[in-house]
């Protein structure tokens, strides 16, 4: 059981503070916004003054993806497991730093930092005016208050161990709930079904609102006619379609097996949610050479260089792959005696994709702790590497939108002047 | 007191009875998101019901523009008339009606606004809504009206996670996901609808029921209104509820609704061991 840090007598707020911390530690961006109105929903008595009512409050406050349930449910055990014994000094300290916001503020470094970003004076003066309105609600008595009580936290009557989840008849206590991890299936760092990653690739959608050959908006040209005392008036507007196209390279065979379950989840995932305008698939085998094929028994060759003439940079690629290789595969040139060129490395010709498609990744489904292997790594200089999960591809879908890193570019350069 | 609970047509798990009354209080929009059929739209209709508040929807398409829930300038009308009608196309106030959130921040009343499924319409749409949301007014440029929401209506927006809502809006909100019912609130849920159930059949069509759900990579599982549906149409041909922990459910089709899922549920069952212990 941790220690309980009731510094000076439960003077300030640790514990609360705490929580706050954990929250932030597991991903749960807790913006100052949503940690004000969870001031105002406590001071308002919604948690009925109990360990559940404060997690189901807490949680619908400042969660807003059900993808951060479990890293809420954790920070949550993590926080309060050894406070169960003292729940009533907890709602004592919650009090306490109601009732002192001036103290709070000088007390919190993480709160602070939030301020700093919107304004200390305007959140100030929020937070003051906040509190004196729900004082003032609280002494009139309010009808969501479902135990009286003149304290915001309301006394005594606490049973952490027995408070039933209301009429459910569970009897489980919010520490219970926390902890049997109801919504670990929803993190996004798993990899969840085809629909999800579906939808984490349709967001490249967005790229593609602007630009393009015009089209008549008919809604608006008949709306800005009238407007127009009847003289007709074209409007045009960008159309909606999406046609973003995409590049798909796909590693098949070898260390690639234990991974085909999930890689064809994402290639489908690609092809029927997508909604690329082009969709184009091509298998390697752990590296990229001169040549992909267009199945994956590698009986149809298509050579690199024929992508790179009919796709122009406009194309979004994606490598998916575990990038795991002798290094000889990806450095070497191959000494191929019955051509007269000189095959270029594997990494060359990587370069050579990510030189043409600016708007490129690569998914690799082995965890990111294995990408410090050498071959992994040097590939992550040619292109940036994302984990084959929702978050993963989202991180990619975002990445697509920016222009590339400056950095990255010049070492793709200097990886194509080496060879020749 | 007034604290929202279910009611003898709707059954509501506590922390969503919670996550309503925390966006009531605080004054918030309340996001609901949660598998199809789970019941988040009947959510708004319950809650007006049982405040007693009228409920103003709001069902947003593709095509929806934020500003359609607002208000509508119908300027076709207005050319139409000033041709050929009389009346005075001087004024135009006569040609603006006011969308279900324009209403509702008209009338004395607080009322409840569903927007429902806000993920169909653009990306943007959301963020075009904020103001409005946060502040509970807007001004119509036609006619330099304000409208200023004499009662803060109770916001319910629904969504089924088909686009991502953009963070300024999720900050705004109290959220709350639907989880799957467990067996014991589904059988408070299906006992709302069939009130005179017999205790065997909700038993047998539960345990069927579950089980279907937990096949491997079914596409699209089955879902509350599925299940409801279902029982429907066992109690109708009288069916016996021991047939149902067969290897064969009967109405298969009400339950799932695509090829490859009955496909794939056939297949397991035929193969033996599974079903035959039953």
């Amino acid at each position: 059981m941790p220690a309980v840090d009731m510094r000076a007598g439960g003077r300030g707020v640790p514990l609360f503070l705490d929580f706050f911390y954990k929250l932030r530690a597991r991903g749960v961006k807790v913006s100052a916004h949503n940690w004000l109105a969870l001031l105002d929903a406590l001071g308002q008595g919604l948690h009925d003054s109990s360990l559940d009512g404060f997690y189901a409050v807490a949680r619908c406050i400042l969660v807003n993806d059900e993808g951060d349930y479990d890293g809420f449910d954790l920070a949550f055990g993590e926080s309060f497991r050894g406070v169960i014994a003292d729940l009533e000094a907890f709602t004592e300290q919650l009090a306490e730093w109601l009732k002192d916001p001036q103290q709070l503020l000088h007390l919190d470094p993480a709160l602070r930092e939030l301020i700093d970003e919107l304004g200390i004076e305007e959140l100030r003066r929020q937070l003051l005016e906040r509190l004196a309105e729900q004082k003032k609600r609280h002494e009139g008595g309010n009808r969501w208050v479902g135990t009286g009580g003149t304290s915001p936290f309301g006394q005594g009557g606490m049973n952490p161990a027995g408070v039933r989840m209301g009429g459910s008849g569970g009897g489980r206590s919010a520490l219970a709930v926390a902890d049997s991890r109801r919504f670990r299936e929803f993190r996004k760092d798993l990899v969840l079904d085809t629909r999800q990653l579906g939808t984490a690739l349709r967001r490249l959608r967005r790229l593609q609102r602007k630009g393009g050959i015009e089209e008549l908006d008919i809604d608006m040209t008949v709306d800005e006619t009238a407007r127009n005392c009847g003289d007709l008036e074209i409007v045009m507007r960008p159309p909606r379609k999406n046609d973003v196209r995409m590049l798909l390279l796909l590693d098949v065979g070898g260390s690639m097996d234990p991974h085909a379950e999930l890689v064809s989840r994402l290639f489908s995932a690609a092809h029927k949610h997508g909604g690329f305008k082009e969709l184009e698939s091509y298998y390697f085998h752990n590296c990229v050479y001169s040549k992909v094929y267009e199945d994956a028994a590698f009986t149809k060759p298509v050579p690199i260089d024929h992508l790179l003439r009919t796709k122009d940079a406009n194309w979004h690629l994606c490598l998916v792959g575990d990038a795991w290789m002798h290094p000889g595969e990806l450095m070497m040139t191959s000494s191929n005696f019955w051509t007269l060129d000189r095959a270029p490395s594997g990494l060359r010709c990587l370069a050579k994709l990510a030189d043409h498609f600016p708007r490129s990744g690569w998914i690799n489904p082995e965890p990111e702790r294995l990408w410090d292997a050498p071959t992994i790594s040097e590939i992550r200089r040619v292109f940036p590497m994302y984990t084959l999960t929702v978050a993963g591809i989202d991180q990619m879908v975002e990445a697509m939108r920016r222009p590339p890193q400056a950095a990255r570019r010049s070492h793709i350069g200097r990886v194509l002047r080496q060879a020749d | 007191m007034s604290q929202f609970a279910s009611s003898d047509r709707y059954i509501v798990s506590d922390e969503l009875a919670k996550a309503v009354d925390v966006a009531m209080a605080i004054g918030r929009p309340l996001l609901i998101k949660g598998e199809p059929g789970t019941g988040k739209t009947l959510l708004a209709v319950d809650l007006a019901q049982q405040l007693g508040k009228e409920l103003l929807r709001w069902q947003v398409k593709s095509t929806t523009k934020a500003v359609e829930g607002l208000y509508q300038y119908d300027t076709v009308k207005r050319l139409h008339d000033s041709r050929f009608g009389d009346g005075d196309v001087g004024d135009i106030a006569k040609y603006i009606s006011l969308g279900p959130l324009g209403r509702a921040f008209e009338l004395e009343e607080q009322t409840v606004v569903l927007i429902d499924e806000i993920d169909k319409a653009d990306l943007e749409f959301p963020n075009d809504l904020l103001h409005e949301l946060d502040a509970m007014s807007f001004t119509i440029p036609e006619t330099g009206r304000t409208l200023t929401a004499a009662k803060r209506p109770i916001v319910i927006i629904t969504s089924n996670n088909e686009k991502e809502l953009p963070d300024a809006f999720l900050r705004r909100c109290v959220f709350h996901w639907i989880a799957f019912p467990d067996r014991e609130l589904m059988a408070r849920i299906v006992a709302v609808h069939h009130p005179r159930i017999e205790d065997e059949l909700l038993a047998s069509a539960l345990e069927a029921f579950y089980r279907l759900r937990a096949t491997e990579g079914l596409r699209k599982p089955p879902s509350t209104s599925e299940l409801i549906d279902w029982i429907a149409a066992l109690r109708h041909a009288d069916i016996d509820p021991a047939k149902l922990l067969g290897a064969r459910l009967p109405f298969l089709g009400v339950l799932l609704k695509k090829e490859q899922d009955v496909a794939r549920v056939e297949r397991g069952a035929s193969g033996g061991g599974r079903g035959g212990r039953y």
